[in-house]
């Protein structure tokens, strides 16, 4: 699966409270969530963000706090992929398990600029800037991760395989 | 192969003999955790996990705290949402408000849910607090709790560790808090990323439960994975106390392998405080200059513990809050709310000028119960100083001890209490 977009780019530690603050979080709702997304750094990400852009932000993306919402947050406003020099681990875990794509990547992290458009082939984690025409390398998805990204996250994933497994599909 | 405290708690509870750093291991759980926040979105995913019933209904904690009492309707929607779940799958251990209520991570212990040696999971990113009583402990999201509440399992990594030795005791008014802070400004707050902060030396001994609790409950400030302190009699003592599972003690092999060893030399801290907009932005007080406040919060699952409003009591016992502070004290449970009242140390806030409220976690998030305005400055006992944390998007948030708050509280400047050495 190859996504391309155009990139916001934040710096070091990101935190899950500038992702979504924590007035917002008396709803589960992906969409209120996403309407806030980012909203303490970057007032007007939720109005500019498209469908297919990407982040691209510094170390440990997505320090603080346990909540789901961030990445769901993230998902919710189109994002297609999150691109880190390192991620927070339970922000890690946690945008896996929702199905959002996130790549590591120091190289990228650094130099992908603001604005530019960036394609993310996840099968090789081939990274391209397609503005300078640099590429990077990171981590690819193992199958089964691009199949549970594909289904939106770890539950869907695995309710699915278990209705495979109950109809005899293998 | 050595192992360390975190390793050997994981290899337990994995059913094997030895586990190494970086392995992959499938773990049974102790106890599986949720709040307000996290539990609806665990709920709506828990039945996509094919299971009608929870792993274990005494097993498992939901707590109302973060927006409890109901900050407003859809934050009443969310309690509503986790008290049928707890009522329909007859979960043993949820704590209605006014009843047994209390900031989850204060309140566990309290009830003795936790034991040394245990593998514990909840959807709050300070679950790691538990690592006071020498158990394993980490946040997870919600849908990781999801998992946990159907299976009674979660996979991880198993993490390497960073080896805090501590030594000496602390001076007057300095304690747990400041020595977290200190360690997060030396390591910041990736420095132990996906890491153990295993708490040995000396000094662990000179440290009350109360201060280890605040330590572990921050060391996800320095992106830890846990934070750990051996279980000695101190912390047996506790157990004991709280009438909590037998303990299994775990300590680590002498010759057990680590990132790097940190040293701390309890004596000679001082009074810490955490500037905005991060943990790791450290001073001493002494370094913090003229900074005026608007603000004081005595309380959160890192500090609102009895010993924690002793100590603010005593910084603030017959003085005045200054006219010009609104000073928010919040015991962390209900049980700690009724000690302080019977040991005096209600009337000594309230007489100072303090709001005293009933437990919530509300204002260290920005929930409620005290949200900054822009440009309003707090000095918190709380865990995180990020930006917009505590209310507007340019009000600031500075960490520090409950000595430090309530001395401050009084002054109207960020200062330590007079006799501080």
């Amino acid at each position: 699966m190859k996504i391309r977009g155009a990139v916001f780019k934040y710096g070091d530690n990101v935190d899950t409270d500038v992702i979504i603050p924590a007035r917002y979080l008396n709803t589960p709702d992906p969409e209120e969530l996403a309407a806030h997304c980012m909203e303490d750094i970057d007032a007007g990400f939720a109005r500019s963000v498209r469908r297919g852009d990407i982040i691209v932000a510094g170390r440990n993306f997505g320090c603080g706090s346990s909540r789901e919402h961030a990445p769901l947050a993230i998902k919710a406003c189109g994002v297609a992929c999150v691109i880190a020099a390192s991620f927070a681990r339970i922000f890690y875990r946690n945008a896996l398990n929702i199905g959002l794509p996130i790549m590591e990547c120091p190289a990228a992290a650094e130099v992908v600029a603001a604005g530019h458009e960036v394609s993310v082939d996840f099968e090789t984690g081939v990274i391209a800037d397609m503005t300078t025409g640099e590429s990077f390398a990171a981590e690819p998805f193992p199958p089964f991760m691009q199949e549970l990204i594909a289904a939106g996250g770890l539950a869907n994933y695995l309710s699915a395989r278990r209705q495979d497994l109950e109809e005899g599909v293998s | 192969m050595a192992m360390t405290m975190t390793q050997k708690i994981l290899a337990a509870h994995a059913g094997k003999r030895e586990v190494h750093a970086g392995e992959l291991v499938q773990a049974r759980l102790d106890l599986v955790l949720a709040n307000d926040i996290t539990a609806p979105v665990a709920i709506g995913e828990f039945p996509k996990f094919g299971r009608a019933d929870v792993f274990d209904r005494g097993k498992i904690a939901l707590v109302p705290d973060h927006f409890a009492p109901n900050k407003d309707v859809k934050a009443a929607e969310q309690c509503a949402c986790m008290r049928r779940f707890a009522r329909r799958q007859g979960i043993v251990n949820y704590f209605e408000v006014g009843q047994d209520c209390g900031v989850e991570h204060a309140l566990l212990p309290e009830k003795g849910l936790v034991t040394a040696g245990d593998c514990v999971v909840g959807a709050d990113s300070h679950t790691c607090t538990y690592g006071a009583l020498g158990a394993f402990s980490t946040g997870v999201g919600s849908t990781d709790a999801a998992a946990g509440m159907a299976t009674g399992e979660a996979w991880f990594r198993v993490p390497s560790a960073i080896r805090v030795v501590l030594a000496g005791a602390p001076r007057r008014w300095v304690g747990g808090k400041d020595a977290i802070l200190h360690l997060i400004g030396l390591i910041g707050v990736d420095g132990a990323r996906y890491q153990s902060l295993e708490f040995v030396g000396d000094g662990v001994s000179a440290l009350s439960m109360d201060d280890r609790f605040t330590m572990a409950n921050m060391a996800i400030e320095a992106g830890a994975k846990n934070g750990i302190f051996p279980a000695d009699a101190a912390a047996l003592g506790y157990l004991h106390e709280h009438g909590a599972r037998k303990p299994a003690v775990y300590e680590a092999d002498p010759d057990a392998v680590y990132e790097r060893t940190v040293e701390i030399d309890l004596s000679s801290l001082r009074p810490t405080v955490a500037f905005p907009h991060l943990p790791s932005n450290t001073r001493t007080v002494e370094e913090a200059g003229d900074v005026s406040i608007d603000q004081v919060v005595i309380g959160s699952c890192t500090n609102g513990r009895i010993s924690d409003l002793r100590i603010a009591a005593a910084a603030m016992a017959g003085r005045r809050v200054a006219p010009s502070v609104r000073c928010i004290v919040i015991p962390a449970t209900q049980r700690i709310w009724l000690q302080a009242m019977e040991e005096g140390l209600l009337k000594t806030f309230a007489e100072a000028g303090c709001v005293v409220s009933t437990p919530t976690c509300g204002p260290c998030l920005g929930g409620y119960m005290g949200i900054l305005a822009k440009g309003e400055r707090c000095v918190a006992t709380t865990n995180r100083n990020f930006v917009g944390r505590m209310g507007h998007v340019e009000s600031e948030v500075y960490l520090a001890s409950p000595a430090v708050a309530a001395a401050s509280a009084v002054a109207g400047i960020i200062t330590a209490p007079e006799d501080a050495t």
